[in-house]
């Protein structure tokens, strides 16, 4: 089948970049490595569109409804008749979404990255790094089998420290991407064991196999999971959880989100790929991807949900205080995923109630547009600007007028103001929880309320606000031509997200992608719409009221909310709390005696046993004297010994 | 006149076997040291010719050991001697006590 070997060359070919540019890039190709790297992506990219046109449109709806696709399996690891571990392609509505968006994104972010990263030294390293990440993102998408996808995931991991620690010599980028990398790692022992306890139960490894089994529910496989319990929950509900922490680990959910502010270290282009459009909704693709699963335990869905509704709040309340611009945008990004979160956890399969996980892949295709945007605009204003924090900000709409539409474009639609794509995905989540769970719509009003207000915070300190002195300088003949807009390669990723931020929402997602495979039609419901676009355009006018014009309301009222705005400033003092834990109780009572054990048992063994030998050794040696006659005597001594031994004993 | 019997012979072979051992131990000159060594293979030559002679009247290989063991005598006199006026050149002495670089 051509198709397999289609669906397959879509990973391979960011692979290919990264074994060419890897073991050549920087002593050959150096220069004209970032062109390699952009056309093989490109051509994964176009066969990512095809594959996804011919699953929607050709092949992948059988009596109206969408399948489950598998383009091919190989067995990898055999351990029984039932049990292996296989690498394949598992093609179903969410995989080809997920194909479209990241290739589509890493695209863009390959053609920003050409101008921004130009001249830097390890030009090819990164573009090397870029095609892996890739490459174990498109392999986490199509995985077949929750092993495989388990591999890939460790791999998207490795590549994202690597991508942020990527200015190694930078202490600031060493300790964000050990941050990263140790915080996620941490997560993923849950996801481990998480999937040894659902395929210990199902008997299966095979993503298919596994859902089957354990949702109907006459199953044998199914009443093992539910009947055996620990701690009053089941042995399935367990497994769920675990798999989630997993997935909230990479998705940056409270309390694991520690990693995605410090993430921001990274080269910005990296940020917009990996932090914010693909890397970081790959839990949330986890959750969808075993959704008829979670849907058999509610109290899994009610751990999404809280999690997600909880993460959603408090990052948005957090980024309203923040001042480096790529924190804004990170704390932003955690609670857009706790929007696709909670609207996952709200959901139910099939029909009206299944709206949710349309909502939430609906979501999560917007946000890729339109948070991409972002953090490439903001890269954008950072090349030019040489700093991330605001204060160094203000005034930059005349200097960078196209990347200041496209970034006005981009707040719009995180805030979810018609008719720009966040709008119609963020109605839909809070359609999605509006009936059964009035707790959750409330606070997700609330926080789309505040989304609107620190966007457009970040918006008017970057592009109006005071006029900041830095640009005299910049405007000089000599240095225009290098601190412009960033040229073609820049602004064409940002005019293209701009476009799809604008035009997204108008795709009838529920078409596509839906819990149960059949289409869903979503109506748009105008009175329900009318309390989250308010609360956006008071967020809105708040933040014109504060920052369109420099004064200093902003710092009297947030010395009025005192404490409030000092714990959110710090943010919550979360990694505090982190950091009282690991270096006040787990080194303490864990690290220390270990460590001690270590130098002394263990290393004192070895030591002594050196020791002991030299000390012998010493204490010998005077045998070995050099003297010739010594040792014909001692030889002497011997034969007399042996001659001894021979006439009385042995005889 | 008292014939030799084998154990008279023995008694010379011993006798000559501990001089050359005395010799080896005491005496600090390397040639001298040599020399005793040439006695002790000396007083095997002797053991052998004496034990073919007395045990086994009919029979050779006594003697053929013995022809052997001159052989080699000489050989090793030859390289000793060698290894000796090297060790001259380089120390000016044969004094065996000052040759004690070849330790720990």
């Amino acid at each position: 089948m051509s198709n397999a070997l289609q669906i397959a060359l879509i990973p391979l070919l960011p692979l290919a970049a990264f074994v060419i540019l890897g073991l050549f890039g920087n002593k050959y190709v150096n220069r004209s490595a970032g062109i390699i790297a952009t056309f093989l992506l490109a051509s994964s990219a176009a066969l990512a569109f095809y594959t996804a046109y011919q699953y929607f449109f050709e092949y992948g709806k059988v009596e109206g409804v969408y399948q489950k696709v598998t383009a091919f399996k190989y067995t990898w690891l055999q351990f029984s008749d039932q049990l292996s571990i296989d690498i394949g392609a598992l093609i179903d509505p969410i995989t080809a979404m997920m194909l479209v968006v990241v290739t589509f994104i890493s695209l863009l972010v390959h053609i920003y990255s050409l101008a921004y990263l130009k001249g830097e030294k390890r030009f090819a390293t990164y573009y090397a790094f870029l095609g892996l990440f890739t490459f174990s993102m498109l392999g986490l998408v199509l995985s077949s089998n929750i092993f495989q996808m388990y591999i890939f995931w460790e791999l998207v991991g490795v590549s994202s420290f690597l991508l942020i620690g990527f200015y190694y010599d930078k202490p600031s980028a060493v300790a964000a991407c050990k941050k990263a990398f140790i915080v996620t790692r941490f997560a993923d022992l849950g996801f481990l064991i998480g999937i040894l306890v659902l395929s210990f139960y199902a008997g299966t490894l095979d993503f298919n196999t596994l859902i089957e089994r354990l949702t109907s529910l006459q199953s044998a496989e199914f009443k093992m999971a539910t009947a055996a319990s620990f701690m009053g929950i089941s042995a399935l509900t367990w497994g769920l959880v675990l798999v989630f922490i997993g997935g909230a680990g990479k998705s940056a959910m409270f309390p694991l989100h520690i990693w995605l502010p410090d993430a921001m270290e990274g080269p910005t282009p990296v940020s917009a790929l990996i932090h914010a459009a693909t890397m970081v909704v790959a839990g949330v693709f986890l959750v969808a991807r075993l959704f008829p699963v979670f849907q058999i335990s509610p109290i899994a869905m009610d751990v999404v949900a809280y999690t997600g509704i909880i993460s959603a709040l408090i990052a948005a309340v957090i980024a309203c205080t923040q001042t480096d611009i790529k924190r804004v945008l990170a704390y932003s990004t955690m609670s857009q995923i706790g929007f696709m979160m909670f609207a996952l956890g709200v959901s139910k399969t099939g029909g009206e109630a299944g709206l949710g996980f349309t909502a939430s892949m609906f979501h999560l295709f917007t946000h890729a547009m339109f948070k991409a945007l972002l953090f490439l605009g903001a890269g954008a204003v950072i090349h030019y600007v040489h700093s991330n924090e605001m204060k160094d900000m203000g005034g930059l709409r005349k200097y960078l007028p196209i990347t200041h539409i496209t970034f006005l474009i981009a707040c719009l639609a995180i805030s979810g103001i018609p008719p720009f794509a966040g709008f119609f995905s963020k109605e839909e989540i809070l359609l999605a929880a509006y009936h059964h769970y009035p707790v959750i719509f409330y606070t997700a009003l609330i926080t789309s309320g505040l989304t609107a207000f620190y966007m457009f915070r970040l918006y008017f300190s970057i592009f109006w606000n005071k006029q900041t002195q830095v640009h005299s300088e910049h405007s000089a003949p000599h240095d225009s031509e290098k601190h412009g807009e960033g040229g073609l390669a820049m602004m064409l990723p940002l005019i293209v997200l701009a476009m799809a931020s604008c035009l997204a929402g108008f795709i009838h997602f529920g078409n596509f992608v839906t819990a149960d495979g059949k289409p869903l039609t979503t109506a748009l419901h105008l009175l329900f719409s009318v309390a989250p676009v308010v609360l956006a355009l008071a967020g809105i006018g708040i933040a014109t009221w504060l920052f369109l014009r420099q004064n200093d309301s902003p710092v009297k009222y947030s010395n009025k909310l005192g404490n409030l705005y000092k714990a959110a400033h710090q943010k919550f003092y979360i990694d505090e709390l982190y950091g009282f834990i690991t270096q006040k109780i787990i080194f303490n009572l864990v690290g220390r005696p270990a460590a001690w054990f270590d130098k002394n048992i263990v290393d004192g063994l070895v030591n002594e046993t050196g020791n002991g030998t030299t000390t012998l050794a010493e204490k010998i040696k005077a045998f070995q004297s050099g003297k010739v006659q010594q040792y014909a005597i001692y030889f002497l001594g011997g034969v007399m010994g042996l001659t001894v031994l021979f006439i009385y004993l042995w005889k | 006149m008292i014939t030799p019997g084998l154990y008279h012979i023995l008694f010379i072979s011993t006798a000559l076997f501990f001089i050359g051992m005395y010799g080896f131990f005491a005496r600090k000159n390397l040639i001298t040291m040599l020399m005793s060594i040439e006695l002790i293979l000396n007083s095997v030559n002797l053991n052998f010719i004496a034990f073919n002679k007395y045990l086994w009247p009919g029979r050779l290989d006594g003697v053929f050991f013995t022809i052997f063991i001159i052989a080699i005598a000489a050989a090793e006199a030859a390289v000793a001697i060698a290894i000796i006026i090297n060790l001259y050149r380089s120390h000016k002495s044969i004094d065996v006590e000052q040759t004690e670089e070849m330790k720990y």
